[in-house]
């Protein structure tokens, strides 16, 4: 303990002090990761609903992206599938087409470079409901109805698969409320809107992030993808003052263990959705995205084997 | 008892926890997943649609081949409706299948949940067209015949049988569906004009018979007994059948197996 730099409690509250007179210009640019995300996830669903409904086309007879997040095909040519999906329908002892197994490889490819839960923030709409749910909680002294260890999602993962072998079926595709919400926003959304209130209540009234952060197994699918990823948020210690305002925004406070963080110089775990709220909002410069490759490990040496007193 | 490793025995425990939290919502979510996709068997898939449980497990509800319907007809449903959620289907009263040639919405199914072994649309069986005597136009006596006009497969699909009436010199043509040629587009649904339609597509599931394989039709020219009182036309070959090969189902009447 006593190797890491102390940090003076003036200077976190210098810190907060800083990132509260922001106005105008570097305030809004505090928000310019979510409102790009929101343009992401909302502009996809977009491209989806324009082809399906006002016949977008990309040229003459080429529908621009038809189906929707579970599987997609692109100008025509480019298939995509949910990898987690045709996962489950493997389970469920279905011998898919090579289309989708194509579409699953390029999908899951890509996120194991940018960061699997990059889907979580980038492309899901049900993040749009638990961001509001989550910020309107910041806002209201709201306490926790019970606790949940955030590994349940993993049991949840593990439970989805196993009940698509046992009942045949893709077992999270038929109750998944993301599917119910992207596929009801581009062919009919039936009752579905129930599953996204029940969400929002849930996130609001009983547990922060409980949805995201605690239950999602789409969200601990691309967890597990997510440790390769080449786009991380890099962490610089000497400019941090230990103000912890990331940590007060972050939708996974874990991931940001600052010691942790010391050692490695980015952010290492799966569950990171690089939504970017905390490069954001760190008044000292001191997480910003970065590629990996080019993430020095501090110089820092590990903590332990240095000091020999 | 001691304790020899806390953090080891956290770990088990924690990990049984997760593992009974995990089984009783597991239990719960098999009932949901039973109940959704048992508790519609009125769905009408499109072409090339695989049986219905392997239709179950292999539709990834993209809802391409809804894209590529070129006639609105097929559609995605939703959360909480009559169909299977996120699966496509039709209804034929408001839009049937047109039996594009080129079979669209096959050809976007991207897991085979509709089989690419479907070549010839004329060869997909999407339900069963079926008429409620009672209430068709036809079977009352009026010249209305317009499913057999309509049905892209006339003559196969659907036959006018002539029948008398009564003392009448007018016959009575009835519509008679043959479920070796409908495909169960369901353009005969769309067309007919009774308030509610008399004749109706509905899976072959509900509807469809099975007599059982020890029937034996001896007057059909295929019947392997009428082959059997036929020896000059028997086989393939040409070839009587043999003395001590005999159809099965007769062996214990001639027998004295009795």
């Amino acid at each position: 303990m006593s190797e890491l730099p102390q940090h003076s409690r003036s200077a976190a509250e210098a810190s907060i002090a800083k990132l509260h007179a922001r106005t105008g210009m570097s305030r809004l640019l505090g928000w310019r990761h979510l409102v790009l995300r929101r343009l992401s996830q909302f502009g996809i669903l977009l491209l989806f609903f324009g082809t399906a409904h006002w016949g977008w086309q990309a040229t003459k007879g080429v529908p621009l992206l038809t189906g929707n997040l579970s599987s997609s095909e692109f100008l025509g040519l480019i298939p995509m599938a949910d990898p987690f999906a045709v996962l489950q329908i493997f389970f469920a002892g279905h011998i898919l087409k090579t289309e989708s197994l194509i579409g699953a490889a390029l999908v899951l490819g890509f996120y194991a470079l940018v960061g699997g839960r990059v889907f979580c923030a980038w492309v899901c709409p049900v993040n749009a409901v638990t961001d509001l749910a989550g910020w309107m909680r910041q806002r209201l002294p709201i306490p926790t109805l019970f606790p949940l260890n955030r590994n349940m999602r993993y049991f949840v993962l593990a439970t989805a698969l196993i009940l698509s072998v046992v009942s045949g079926v893709a077992a999270f595709e038929w109750v998944s409320p993301i599917g119910m919400t992207h596929r009801g926003i581009i062919f009919g959304m039936g009752m579905g809107f129930l599953a996204l209130i029940a969400i929002f209540l849930f996130d609001l009234l009983i547990l922060k992030n409980g949805w995201c952060g605690h239950l999602c197994p789409m969200g601990a699918f691309w967890s597990m993808v997510g440790k390769t990823a080449q786009i991380r948020v890099r962490f610089d210690k000497d400019t941090c003052t230990h103000c912890g305002e990331c940590a007060r925004v972050c939708p996974e406070p874990q991931v940001l263990n600052l010691k942790k963080l010391e050692q490695t110089g980015c952010v290492i775990p799966g569950e990171c959705s690089n939504c970017g709220r905390c490069t954001d909002l760190c008044p000292e410069d001191s997480l910003r995205f970065a590629l990996r490759p080019l993430i020095h490990r501090p110089a820092v040496p590990k903590v332990r084997a240095t000091s020999p007193e | 008892m001691s304790v020899k490793n806390p953090a080891r025995r956290d770990f088990l425990v924690k990990a049984a926890q997760g593992t009974a939290v995990a089984a009783c919502g597991g239990l719960l979510w098999d009932y949901l997943l039973r109940q959704e996709v048992r508790a519609h068997p009125y769905a009408l898939r499109p072409p090339g649609a695989l049986a219905e449980g392997d239709f179950h497990a292999a539709c990834i509800k993209c809802g391409q081949c809804v894209n590529a319907c070129p006639y609105d007809t097929l559609k995605l449903a939703g959360a909480g409706g009559d169909m299977p959620i996120g699966t496509p289907y039709f209804t034929p009263r408001e839009i049937p299948c047109y039996l594009c040639p080129d079979i669209p919405c096959m050809k976007a199914c991207p897991t085979g949940a509709l089989s690419p072994e479907l070549e010839d649309i004329n060869a997909s069986r999407m339900g069963l067209a079926v008429i409620d005597l009672e209430n068709c136009l036809s079977w009352k006596g009026l010249r209305c015949e317009i499913c057999h006009r309509e049905c892209p497969l006339k003559g196969r699909a659907i036959v006018l049988e002539a029948h008398p009436r009564g003392i009448s010199k007018h016959a009575m043509f009835f519509p008679i569906v043959h479920s070796d040629a409908c495909t169960g587009c369901g353009i005969c649904e769309k067309a007919c004009p009774t308030t509610e339609a008399a004749i109706r597509i509905l899976p072959h599931k509900l509807v469809q018979g099975k007599i059982g394989d020890h029937y034996r039709l001896g007057w059909t020219e295929k019947s392997e007994i009428t082959q059997d009182f036929k020896p000059g036309a028997a086989t393939e070959s040409g070839a009587p059948l043999k003395p001590g090969k005999k159809a099965p189902g007769v062996d214990y009447l001639n027998e004295g197996g009795l």
